[in-house]
């Protein structure tokens, strides 16, 4: 009796004493001392753990700003509120936050563009861009089954006419978005930038004009009209450079097949 | 002597416990990324390896066995297995906080590598002794963070290469375990 039933039980007993006594010596010897403004710095910020601030969650962004690696200004979706919070907890100077939104770089919509097969697969864009990089006549394009609207937790981003448009007033500028994109058409971008190219296809004009009435043809004539030289094509496709730019808009008006919007 | 030199580098080498018997796959394709983990995680399975040998042997010889408990003993391994993986897991917090987060999840799933659990059982099934159970727990951890770390430098070098778009990412990395794992047949059947 004593041997079969019990002996095992005590055996296993004694044995997880024994580890556990270990295991308490071992937590003394190895403690962290967490400081505790960390806990309160978490606390502050909205929990969401979103990557925005460049950190892989609140909690490890909390450590940096603690330690002073990182500024308090960094958290976008929490915006100036948490900003200030930060700062008063760390008694440091307040910092505005700069204010970030989602941008898609494609204007290929229905009338813009057609389809080059008829899709009846999973509806995701992730999987329609297995197929021959998406059903759309452009591989750079949006692919308009909507994987960033399953990524956004402020109800910003909805599909319209076939590509995905982010309502500025809902976005905070998280960038959960981002990543969620197969063709990485979604940039986080200053908010008060408000001019871009809205297109991402580097092929060449000849190309991309039989694909999309929308597209970035590489012309050069945004190129030459800037005053400021803050606009450049590479690989057929215009971009800013917002140091230089300072949002007059001349390359809006003489872009031919108006790619360049404003806002 | 000379039998524990050879059961050291027949761990090592020709019984490679990741790339010839298949255990502990999932660190090694998990914290392969970069050297450094890899190192880290190496030197903790390797310990764990060994501290939890040094303990379960006896533990079995002693206790287990003359009381015909042998079926306790998979669950008693993995006490012991945990125990040192707590241990290690607060030790590294402590010392290393990078490497503790380079290893991130990684590290309490030593506790169910199968590679620890697996050489602490095949000492038992093998019938070694003590001296000769250490030497092959030893072995295998040495071999584990040499995979780990052969596969890191065989990963760094993928990157930025031109793979083709069909095999990127997880195919890539699982035909690039493959080919390491082909050369160490090369090692089969020399000692």
């Amino acid at each position: 009796m004593f041997e079969i039933y019990i002996l095992p039980i005590l055996i296993f007993a004694a044995v997880g004493l024994i580890a556990g006594a270990l295991l308490t010596i071992a937590s003394k010897v190895f403690e962290v001392k967490a400081d505790e403004r960390i806990e309160k710095v978490t606390d502050a910020l909205p929990g969401i753990n979103c990557g925005a601030c460049g950190y892989s969650g609140c909690e490890p962004y909390a450590e940096a700003v603690v330690s002073g690696e990182a500024p308090s200004n960094l958290c976008k979706p929490g915006g100036d509120s948490t900003s200030e919070k930060i700062s008063e907890i760390l008694g440091t100077g307040y910092l505005d936050v700069i204010e970030h939104v989602a941008y898609v770089r494609c204007g290929g919509d229905c009338e813009a563009t057609d389809e080059k097969y008829e899709y009846t697969g999973i509806e995701t864009c992730n999987a329609v861009n297995r197929f021959y990089n998406g059903k759309g006549q452009c591989k750079h394009g949006c692919l308009g089954y909507g994987d960033c609207i399953d990524e956004c937790m402020f109800d910003a981003i909805s599909i319209q006419d076939g590509i995905a448009v982010i309502d500025s007033e809902k976005c905070t500028g998280c960038g959960m978005c981002a990543p969620a994109c197969p063709n990485d058409l979604i940039v986080m971008k200053d908010a008060t930038k408000v001019i871009d190219v809205k297109c991402l296809s580097t092929d060449t004009g000849k190309a991309t004009r039989l694909n999309c009435d929308n597209g970035c043809i590489g012309c050069k004539i945004c190129e030459r009209k800037c005053e400021y030289d803050a606009i450049k094509v590479v690989d057929n496709l215009a971009s800013i450079d917002y140091d230089k730019c300072t949002l007059c808009g001349v390359c809006v008006e003489v872009c031919p097949v108006k790619c360049i919007h404003n806002g | 002597m000379k039998e524990i030199m050879v059961i050291i580098i027949s761990a090592i080498l020709v019984d490679n416990f990741v790339l010839t018997r298949f255990l502990g796959v999932c660190p090694f394709l998990g914290v392969s990324k970069r050297n450094d983990s890899a190192f880290g995680m190496g030197i903790a399975v390797t310990f764990v390896m060994v501290a939890a040998t040094a303990v379960t042997f006896p533990i079995y010889k002693f206790i287990l066995e003359p009381l015909g408990l042998d079926y306790l003993r998979t669950m008693m391994f993995i006490l012991i297995i945990a125990l040192f993986v707590q241990i290690v897991e607060m030790a590294i917090k402590k010392k290393l906080p990078p490497l503790y987060k380079g290893l991130g999840v990684f590290l309490p799933l030593i506790t169910t590598n199968c590679a620890v659990l697996g050489v602490t059982l095949i000492n038992i099934d093998e019938g070694l002794g003590f001296g000769k159970a250490i030497a092959l727990s030893f072995g295998a951890g040495l071999g584990f963070l040499l995979a780990l770390m052969l596969f890191a430098g065989v990963r760094t070098s993928m990157q930025g290469k031109d793979i083709p778009k069909m095999f990127k990412g997880v195919p890539a990395t699982l035909i690039a375990a493959a080919i390491v794992s082909l050369a160490f047949m090369g090692f089969g059947g020399i000692v």
